[in-house]
């Protein structure tokens, strides 16, 4: 059963046909299809370095696909240029594992930073936006300390709120709750469903971790050995006779 | 296969390797310089960062710069009073040390300097963006991060080295004059009219020309650098020593060439 209620499976958001990609002999993708509908919540699960990261990076336009086309909103990413490519990413809030925020600049700037470059819009409609933007991700407090001085889940929180900060129709999520505690993965795991019930997105969520996937999944794809063993919802996944689906759900809640 | 046969295959592999990744490297950093040509005079023109970098690159050098510059100068000096005493030729003090000053050594002083201090930082700054993702989330804010990152660090160094140089040529020949005042009791303007008798626009000229070209190595060679890091937080190190080691052996490279084309105008 999906969480989110509004999705719309006329409409495609994301389409990845046929990908594949190796870093040298190394083949990480090979053969990927995948769509996204709009307002829906896709979980992409797998061991580390499997390529999940990856695969949104080729979604975002940061790495070439070798092979096989991805289509972004209807446009397929490949065949843009570099203004265009911009364009379409302005509809993407990435959030990064790592978070990714700007070390010289504070919580504003860094929120700041992708409306100042890419509008026109006011300094009152910019200081609205980054005060709704923190609201919305719980830490309008923090809005004046650097980087250096929030803990890892205060990053990924302000990581997101710096991509909902241009409005995004889509989300790509990289392992939201990587390194985290346990209730503050349970924080980051309201705050993904949260945002897809305010803002409407679509998202892909990379993880490794079931509790985030079950939280947070309205579909969830197992990626192993490159490509997509299974799809379907969380029971759906798991209820399987595949050994290495199996191993990977024992080993998660073990560990 | 004999043992022999297997060892020279191997050798061959290896060579073929080694030359593929060179020719590579060269590949990569002509496609760099012109990416950067392409962007630097295509707006947006990225301001409010190149001023900020501008900062970074000159005003924050210039506490070591001076210092630099006037010991340079004060022991370059000391050092040439002995050789001119025994031709009772220290009154051409000023003016010798004016022509090394300017001719050669503020330029290579400068860009030695920066190389180390700005090139390294470049490096270090860069990878450190590059393996935190940093640079990824600028390009996913719709932000073109070559121009914003390197076009603007690059026009920095390029726009700044030359400042530094006039300004280490200014506290090498206040550091000079110290020496000579202390010694033969020249007035600070004898010791002006000696020292610029010599100096020509030519070699003030060659030598504004060389620094922007040093600006201007320091700058891609520190970009490069960290713009292409990989390898986590060693890559970060490596980036910012590569920096270093590469701009100063390119500085010196320039200055071979560069000074036989300026003697080659001289003559002429």
């Amino acid at each position: 059963m999906p969480i989110h209620t509004h999705i719309d499976m006329s409409k495609e958001m994301i389409r990845v046909t046929d990908l594949h990609k190796a870093f040298g002999d190394n083949e990480v993708l090979r053969g990927i299809d995948l769509i996204v509908h709009k307002g829906e919540n896709v979980v992409v699960l797998g061991r580390s370095g499997t390529g999940k990261s990856v695969l949104i990076k080729v979604i975002a336009g940061l790495l070439k696909p070798d092979r096989g086309t991805v289509f972004v909103l209807d446009e397929e990413v490949e065949r843009l240029n570099h203004t265009q490519l911009r364009a379409l990413r302005l509809k993407i809030g990435f959030s990064f594992q790592s978070s990714a925020l700007y070390d010289s600049m504070t919580v504003r700037e860094n929120l700041e930073f992708p409306l100042v470059r890419n509008s026109n819009v006011r300094r009152k409609e910019i200081n609205m936006r980054v005060e709704e933007a923190l609201e919305a991700v719980g830490l309008s407090k923090a809005i004046s300390q650097m980087p250096s001085e929030l803990s890892g889940g205060q990053r990924k929180r302000i990581g997101i709120a710096r991509t909902l900060i241009m409005r995004p129709l889509l989300m790509l999520y990289d392992e939201p709750t990587a390194g985290l505690d346990p209730i503050t993965c349970i924080e980051i795991n309201d705050l993904i469903n949260e945002v897809q019930e305010r803002y409407h997105t679509s998202s892909i969520i990379i993880t490794h971790d079931l509790t985030c996937a079950k939280a947070t999944a309205d579909r969830v794809a197992m990626l192993l050995d490159g490509q997509f063993a299974k799809e379907g919802s969380f029971e759906e996944v798991f209820d399987t006779d595949d050994e290495r689906i199996i191993s990977f759900y024992h080993y998660n809640f073990i560990t | 296969m004999d043992y022999f046969t297997a060892e020279l295959l191997n050798m061959k592999y290896v060579v073929s390797k080694n030359v593929d990744a060179f020719f590579t490297i060269i590949y990569d950093v002509a496609v760099f310089i012109l990416r950067f040509f392409k962007e630097a005079f295509k707006p947006p023109f990225e301001f409010g960062e190149i001023i900020r970098q501008c900062y970074q690159v000159g005003y924050r050098s210039l506490a070591l710069i001076s210092m630099t510059g006037f010991i340079t100068g004060f022991v370059f000096t000391k050092q040439s009073r002995p050789s001119l005493a025994e031709f009772g030729a220290t009154s051409w003090l000023p003016s010798l040390v004016a022509i090394a000053i300017i001719r050669a050594l503020a330029p290579l002083v400068t860009a030695l300097i920066c190389a180390g201090k700005v090139g390294s930082g470049i490096g270090a700054e860069l990878g450190s963006m590059k393996v935190t993702e940093q640079i990824d989330a600028i390009e996913v804010s719709g932000v073109n991060s070559f121009n914003y990152l390197v076009v603007s660090r690059v026009w920095a160094t390029t726009l700044m080295i030359p400042l530094l140089m006039c300004y280490t040529a200014f506290m090498a020949m206040m550091g000079a004059f110290l020496d000579i005042t202390l010694n033969e009791q020249t007035s600070f303007s004898i010791f002006l009219t000696n020292a610029f008798s010599k100096i020509t626009f030519l070699d003030f000229t060659s030598s504004v020309i060389r620094s922007i070209v040093f600006g201007f190595t320091i700058g891609i060679v520190g970009s490069y650098q960290g713009y292409n890091t990989s390898q986590g937080t060693q890559g970060v190190g490596k980036a910012a020593n590569m920096s270093v080691v590469i701009s100063m052996f390119l500085i010196f490279i320039e200055e071979i060439l560069i000074v036989q084309i300026v003697n080659y105008i001289r003559v002429a």
